[in-house]
């Protein structure tokens, strides 16, 4: 039994039952791998395909063609906004560099001390709330400057709380 | 209640507009929930499909095939049948699946009860995408809560018609973020596991060898069937009388862009883009005139904004006569600061980062309409952009698996064709810079 078989095994189940071929749960698999080690790293890639009875290649493959599966670590909040046409036609772009000028990191970077990655993304189906974001998988909408420099604190406080927390 | 030219009818699909916490199970069944799957399941399944291509219930998620038609392709014959789910929903413009499953969840899951029982099927998966990682998790417990009332499942204790304890499965499935597993045959690779690219058709999903691990499946689109418990409890003819035409029933228009309520409005078809964008849309922002209209999202043609325009029917026929489509209805609307060279590049960059890299004339055509669009907009576009551009979607066209190829050409096609003084105000004229709308509402980046 591998480190995810161990930690997930009820959740592991539960997928597996869901369908009549193992590989159908890959994509869960990947989730849960990524859970564990933050980011789908060669380690999980390995576990995944002996879940799911696949080659570690095939996996890889898998891993690379979604947008939401990341191959390299990320900050603890990954934000990806949307600057498709209607959130641009709302303001998304100027809201998207905006993140990007007041966390003082490039397109896709992460800021200093590993709180924040910021990456635009295309069309999160949101597109009467914007400008919006997803936030580790969570959506924040209808954001403006004052909401999003607020959310910002909250969530480096969290952060910064929880390290200490772990030391 | 949906008030149209003064008369009133009921939401179908939004009915947590007329009953408050209807996801909720209790108030759903409360509020006749499931007495369509039961009516169901004491019909024949022929005569539940004879239903709802009575109906004319047409495919919600962009195509307008006919529901029935496509339930009554799956033979009846075979051992194992699925339903599958498309709540991929992706297309740039489109918010109308998730607030109906995270409003009126059990509907969907009813609809695709019904044609479960309706083709055989031994179980139904929803395909949500990734990003609706907070919708599956609810959907998981909504449709759990019905799976524990006996309505479905192992331990189901509903009967059908024959007598069979009905004991369909309903699944949830997370893709990862990719616009190509909305394309139905891309969806059924990516849930078996696959890359989630199209095959090649024939055989189609509803034939042996085509489906779901090889098995005859139906593919439909989240608001497809929440019409069904509709349809199967008030019947078809009822169902008809909503709408006009060939397009009945109601249909989710997601207004979004230029408005000042861009919101999902559920309507009867048949209204025109003037009700949509004035009564409810409240008319463009202050100081501004409507300049353009994508009808379907990135996908099709775009459309100049004239009286004439305004009066259309929103119906899947009178688009036609505009050389667009309704498709999903996804309704983008550009007022007059929009530069529309800036929204062909745009929705470029979309297909370009969407395209699955599948076929060499989406792959390397999205690639090159969206670097010789980043020319024109950097002020540097030659003499024979514009040609070349609408040479290379052109061929484009006709020489992909799937309909994104095709999809992708038209941004470029249509915005030449309906705005050919934009790309020559750039190409020939001065103009510099790209106009991009200053900020709509709350402006987030003016300090």
């Amino acid at each position: 039994m591998n480190t995810l078989q161990q930690k997930y095994a009820e959740r592991i189940q539960t997928t597996l039952a869901k369908y009549p071929d193992k590989r159908s749960a890959v994509m869960p698999m990947l989730y849960i791998a990524q859970e564990e080690y933050g980011h789908v790293n060669p380690e999980g890639i390995q576990q995944v395909a002996e879940i799911c009875d696949m080659d570690p290649t095939q996996v890889k493959s898998i891993a690379g063609f979604y947008t939401m599966y990341s191959e390299k670590p990320k900050g603890e909040y990954w934000l990806q906004v949307c600057v498709d046409l209607p959130c641009a036609l709302r303001g998304a772009d100027e809201f998207h560099h905006w993140l990007l000028h007041e966390l003082d990191i490039e397109e896709g970077g992460t800021t200093a001390d590993g709180v924040f990655t910021v990456e635009h993304v295309m069309c999160l189906a949101a597109c009467d709330k914007a400008p919006m974001l997803q936030c580790n998988f969570h959506f924040e909408e209808n954001l403006d400057k004052d909401k999003m420099r607020a959310k910002l604190k909250a969530w480096r406080d969290q952060a910064l709380a929880a390290k200490r927390g772990k030391k | 209640m949906i008030t149209v030219g003064g008369k009133q009818i009921p939401n179908i699909i939004y009915r947590e507009k007329d009953i408050p916490n209807i996801r909720e199970f209790d108030v759903y069944v409360k509020n006749g929930g499931y007495e369509g799957l039961k009516k169901a399941l004491g019909m024949t399944r022929a005569t539940v499909i004879q239903e709802v291509k009575d109906s004319n219930l047409r495919g919600r998620g962009g195509a307008g095939f006919p529901a029935g038609v496509k339930w009554s392709f799956i033979p009846q014959n075979n051992a194992v049948n699925y339903v599958t789910v498309n709540a991929d929903e992706s297309e740039t413009g489109t918010f109308k699946d998730r607030q109906i499953m995270e409003n009126n969840p059990h509907q969907l899951i009813e609809g695709a009860l019904i044609c479960a029982y309706a083709v055989k099927a031994k179980a139904v998966y929803i395909y949500l995408r990734g990003e609706f990682w907070d919708v599956a998790h609810e959907l998981d417990k909504h449709i759990e809560a019905g799976r524990k009332a006996g309505l479905y499942g192992a331990n189901g204790t509903l009967k059908d018609a024959e007598g069979n304890p009905f004991t369909v499965e309903v699944y949830t499935h997370l893709g990862a973020g990719a616009y190509i597993c909305g394309e139905e045959s891309a969806l059924l690779n990516s849930l078996e596991g696959k890359l989630g690219q199209p095959r090649v058709r024939p055989p189609f999903p509803a034939q042996k060898g085509g489906g779901l691990y090889g098995e005859p499946t139906v593919v439909n689109n989240v608001e497809t069937l929440a019409n069904v418990p509709w349809i199967i409890t008030n019947g078809a003819a009822a169902y008809k009388g909503i709408g006009v035409g060939n397009s009945t029933g109601t249909k989710i228009f997601c207004l979004s862009g230029h408005v000042k309520r861009p919101a999902n409005y559920e309507l009867p078809f048949g209204v025109t883009f003037r009700e949509l964008l004035y009564e409810y849309g409240g008319g463009p922002l202050d100081g501004r005139t409507f300049k353009a209209i994508l009808p379907s999202g990135g996908s099709g043609p775009i459309i100049r904004v004239t009286d004439e325009l305004l009066d259309t029917p929103l119906t899947y026929e009178d688009l036609q006569k505009h050389n667009s489509i309704l498709g999903s209805a996804s309704v983008i609307v550009m007022d007059d600061t929009t530069d529309i060279v800036w929204v062909a590049s745009k929705v470029i960059k979309f297909f370009k980062h969407e395209s699955c890299g599948k076929c060499t004339p989406c792959r390397e055509g999205t690639y090159w309409l969206d670097k010789v669009l980043d020319r024109i907009l950097r002020g540097e576009g030659r003499a024979n952009d514009v040609d070349l551009i609408a040479n290379v979607a052109a061929n484009m066209k006709p020489t992909t698996l799937c309909a994104l190829g095709e999809f992708a050409a038209n941004p470029v096609i249509w915005t030449i064709k309906n705005f050919p003084e934009e790309f020559k105000a750039w190409v020939e004229g001065d103009r510099k810079g790209p106009q991009l709308a200053p900020m709509a509402l709350p402006s987030p980046a003016a300090d």
